[in-house]
């Protein structure tokens, strides 16, 4: 009964681990990141909404270079 | 407080929720597809039943739901795993073009699920898709509602807009089996990280320009941007190719 629900405990923040980072921790930093300094922009009154969009593409295009440095072409 | 009509406040608060519903029917829809529907539905279904609750208890209080911060978190983690899906997209269909998955990818974990028992992933975006829009639903009823001294027409627009869009995604989910998984979950991608760029910059406190509207422009410069790097993945194998 104790191991079941320990399995339990370890497997919602491993589940959310692999959610978040699947297989590529430096996506989700970057969108961490992004997040943080579009915050502080707006605690500063300056337009951020831009900043994500830029994020996202900018991580997207690193991670598709990471993916092929790992399993080449 | 004088009542409003009875339409006015139907229509009003059916076109407010009709924003959301949409939004809802469109992650349910999109990850059933791609991942499988059982587990999508329990998710959608858990979403449901956890909405019953805080409706039940919070009633009229809902609209004082910090719903700034409840985006931003949802938001994260829409986007963060809407990048995932987006690049692996971009990934399958430069290397596969629109002919689907085909044998599995030994590099990549198969996305639709095939083992027995939940597909959690599937159960959590179906279940926070649901959670967060049926809350902003519910949050539109209840402010209109009141704003009109009319709770009835506005659950009843509200609600409209829920059957209808739901009823819509239900129809929509068999012709979707027809698309290639590659492209599906491309499109699936482009469509979580759209909502999830949205939600969290928005739960920051930042206003969009043209409010929800932005979502589309978000979805266009998503598209477009995948379709460059998959051009750009294309004409480097084939660079690649001629080398060899």
């Amino acid at each position: 009964m104790n191991g079941r629900i320990w399995s339990w405990i370890i497997a919602i923040p491993r589940f959310l681990y692999n959610f978040i980072v699947g297989d590529d921790w430096t996506v989700a930093v970057a969108v961490l990141a992004g997040l943080i300094v579009t915050a502080i922009l707006n605690a500063n009154h300056i337009v951020a909404w831009w900043l994500m969009p830029i994020i996202a593409i900018v991580a997207t295009g690193v991670s598709i270079e990471r993916h092929y440095v790992q399993s080449p072409r | 407080m004088v009542s409003s009509g009875i339409v006015p406040v139907v229509i009003t608060t059916f076109l407010a929720s009709a924003v959301e519903a949409v939004e809802m029917v469109a992650i349910v829809v999109g990850v059933g597809a791609t991942r499988g529907w059982r587990s999508t539905i329990f998710g959608a279904f858990s979403g449901f039943a956890t909405l019953a609750v805080v409706v039940l208890i919070l009633g009229a209080a809902l609209s004082r739901i910090p719903i700034g911060p409840l985006r931003l978190a949802i938001g994260f983690l829409l986007l963060v795993f809407g990048l995932q899906w987006f690049r692996k997209g971009i990934v399958r269909v430069a290397a596969r073009g629109f002919a689907g998955m085909g044998a599995a990818d030994p590099n990549d974990s198969a996305e639709q699920w095939s083992g027995p028992g939940v597909d959690w992933t599937a159960w959590f975006l179906a279940w926070k898709g649901v959670v967060l829009e049926g809350l902003e639903i519910a949050i539109i009823v209840v402010s209109f509602g009141a704003a009109a001294n009319n709770y009835g027409a506005a659950v009843l627009g509200g609600a409209s807009a829920l059957v209808i869009f739901l009823a819509v995604g239900f129809i929509l989910q068999s012709p979707l089996r027809l698309i290639p998984r590659s492209f599906l979950q491309l499109v699936v991608g482009t469509l979580l990280t759209a909502f999830g760029t949205f939600w969290s910059v928005e739960g920051l406190g930042v206003d969009w320009p043209a409010s929800d509207a932005a979502i589309l422009g978000l979805l266009v410069v998503y598209a477009v941007t995948a379709m460059l790097y998959i051009a750009r993945q294309r004409h480097q194998r084939t660079t690649l190719r001629a080398v060899a």
